[in-house]
């Protein structure tokens, strides 16, 4: 019967886990308590696997990485950002890191499911073929997955901090984690992001140098823009100006933009649209 | 003949004050003869002694209510207190009302300081000296053990252990929530104040890095460091040298403010991503109010500190109903267990 079902259905199961996810954490915050951090985790591990199961499949009918519409990219930055959470999530042992966590997923996959048009059109052959594009694609996505994590824990820094100056620090704020932790954690994070979306601007500058003309400027600007903006806010966090209410606060921003930049980028690829082949994705 | 009955004898916080518990103690030289002494009295099946700076109480079974009244003349004649002024203080329970005693007392909802966890182990020790010197039987054994169980589901089933108390613990949790640990911390005690000291003392025991004392009068600040194993540091250097410190403590008697929102802004300057936690226990206050208006810096006065130790305590108040049902349910079932025990010929407790 699992074999049967088809990629969207995949996704709809693991949107469905980390809705779940996001209800188990609301009721023990409504109810006063600390939402179990290994539940949590457990959920949104299966939600992961069944997300994958999906992205595995519908990477297999069009015959690459899963980045054709807004529906793939929403889903594939969603998994990217769970993929680091689950390790993270061990080490920082942060149950409302797994809410957050919980609440962005559903949010992403959920919102790209319920639009059809996000999935009724996708780009064939985005990557022409090359596996240098697909890869640079892919990190890039990838890179997005660790600026929402950091824009998760920018959230949960700004709470801490208004927490410890407001002089609240029972009920919920009390499974906050450290201010400290927090702000180390984001630090790290946009190191990360930085980073990787930089591997991926390489890898696809190696291909713009070849083929200028493929590749649309507005979106050359706006990926540019989107790295140079993280890149700014790290070497000014490490510098010691952006900090403590600033840097949270720049983490979600910058974190929103890049993801408004998301659909211009995409709907200025070159290649034109067809109909996506969901329903015929089988394993 | 009746049938054998728990007791529990003892003086506690709640009757005890302070001068007669002291009279009270029972030093640890002295337990093993009063155990001997109480060990040969008839009719005691069973004995353990729960010996805290807050209580005495001995937990028994015995075959008459003669027996409890046998162990307090005993206790008071090796405490040399009288037999009379200890009853205006005695607690004195038997039966059921023993056992939910002394679930109440190992929950913590029965200690000074409600909630407090710090009984459970000292009950547990208390029982692991009884088992030890082998003045415990079946009934007491399945007491403690089933006891030991309910306290630790009442502990993770409400929140009567949520948050601290007392100033000192108060801010020692709230450097945690900026910290998260207290290994890499340094702390500076500005002033010689007895609040201040203690929590000095608080974050020293919660394993702070360093700690350094600063007075107005250097000799006092060097008297003090000595005492806590702390350095001491020239008052005129405060400033100059306040970048160094995580958490700063301030219980001066200083008339005006000691550190201005310039002095800690300067600071700041050197630790921009680091935070600083300024606890002002002093009053007049010691820290400009301004100053917590910088970011990264966390400024708790007195008041504050005292309203999150009294909502604490509040909410901990607000659980004793539903931890007294919780244990008395399980009371009602270890006593539906124990009861016909009790009616069942003496086992002998092994001899030593």
């Amino acid at each position: 019967m699992l074999a049967a079902l088809t990629d969207r259905e995949w996704m709809w199961a693991a949107g469905g886990l980390y809705l779940l996810g996001l209800i188990l954490g609301t009721t023990s915050l409504i109810k006063g308590g600390k939402p179990s951090g290994l539940l949590i985790y457990i959920v949104i591990l299966v939600g992961y696997a069944l997300q994958l199961m999906g992205l595995g499949l519908r990477g297999k009918v069009v015959g690459g990485c899963p980045l054709g519409n807004s529906f793939e990219i929403f889903q594939f930055t969603a998994w990217s950002a769970i993929s680091l959470y689950l390790i993270i999530g061990v080490t920082f042992r942060s149950s409302l890191l797994g809410y957050f966590t919980s609440c962005l997923a559903a949010a992403l996959t959920l919102s790209s499911l319920l639009i059809p048009e996000f999935d009724a059109t996708r780009r064939a052959h985005i990557f022409g073929n090359n596996p240098w594009i697909e890869f640079h694609a892919a990190i890039a996505l990838f890179s997005y997955g660790v600026f929402a994590l950091l824009a998760l824990t920018s959230a949960l820094y700004l709470l801490r901090l208004y927490s410890l100056k407001s002089k609240k620090i029972g009920g919920w704020f009390s499974f906050l984690p450290s201010a400290i932790d927090l702000d180390q954690i984001g630090l790290r994070l946009l190191i990360s992001g930085v980073l990787i979306l930089a591997l991926s601007l390489i890898v696809g500058s190696v291909y713009w140098s070849h083929d200028f003309q493929s590749v649309s400027r507005f979106k050359l600007i706006v990926t540019c823009s989107v790295w140079l903006a993280y890149l700014v806010a790290l070497l000014l966090r490490l510098r010691g100006i952006l900090i403590a209410k600033r840097f949270g606060w720049t983490g979600i921003l910058l974190f929103a933009a890049a993801l408004i930049s998301l659909w211009p980028v995409d709907s200025s690829r070159h290649t034109a649209p067809q109909t996506t082949p969901t329903h015929q994705a089988h394993p | 003949m009746k049938s054998p009955d728990i007791f529990v004898i003892g003086a506690n916080h709640h009757r005890a004050p302070i001068e007669v518990r002291e009279k009270l103690a029972l030093a640890a030289k002295h337990e093993d003869a009063l155990l001997a002494e109480l060990r040969a009295i008839e009719g005691l099946r069973e004995l353990a002694v729960v010996n805290t700076c807050n209580r005495i109480e001995f937990y028994g079974v015995g075959d008459s209510e003669h027996i409890a009244h046998q162990v307090t003349e005993a206790f008071c004649k090796q405490q040399a207190f009288e037999v009379s002024e200890f009853e205006t203080f005695r607690l004195s329970l038997k039966g059921k009302d023993a056992v939910q005693h002394l679930a109440e007392v190992a929950a913590g909802l029965d200690s000074q300081m409600l909630g407090e966890t710090e009984i459970f182990g000292q009950i547990k020790e208390a029982y692991a000296n009884a088992q030890s010197r082998k003045s415990t039987g079946p009934i007491l054994n399945r007491i403690f053990q089933k006891i030991f169980q309910a306290a630790k589901h009442v502990r993770s089933n409400t929140k009567i252990t949520v948050g601290q108390v007392s100033i000192a613990n108060v801010a020692v949790e709230l450097a945690l929530n900026i910290f998260g640990q207290l290994k890499d911390t340094r702390i500076l005690l500005l002033g010689a104040g007895d609040i201040g000291e203690k929590t000095a003392k608080a974050f020293q025991s919660r394993g702070a890095l360093a700690l350094t004392v600063s007075n107005r009068g250097f000799e006092k600040a060097l008297h003090i460091a000595t005492e806590l194993g702390a350095s001491a540091l020239p008052f005129d250097q405060k400033d100059a040298r306040l970048s160094e410190f995580d958490v700063v403590v301030c219980s001066t008697s200083a008339p005006d403010v000691i550190l201005t929102k310039e002095s800690v802004q300067l600071a700041m300057k050197k630790r921009p991503t680091r935070p600083l936690f300024l606890i002002d226990l002093a009053l007049p206050r010691d820290v400009d109010s301004e100053v917590s208006t910088l970011q990264n810096v966390f400024v708790y006065n007195l008041d504050d500190l005292a309203k999150i130790a009294d909502e604490n305590r509040a909410s901990r108040e607000a659980e004793i109903k539903t931890c007294k049902n919780l244990l008395g349910e399980k009371v009602e079932n270890l006593w539906n267990h124990i009861e016909p025990q009790l009616k069942k010929p003496e086992e002998k407790a092994p001899s030593e």
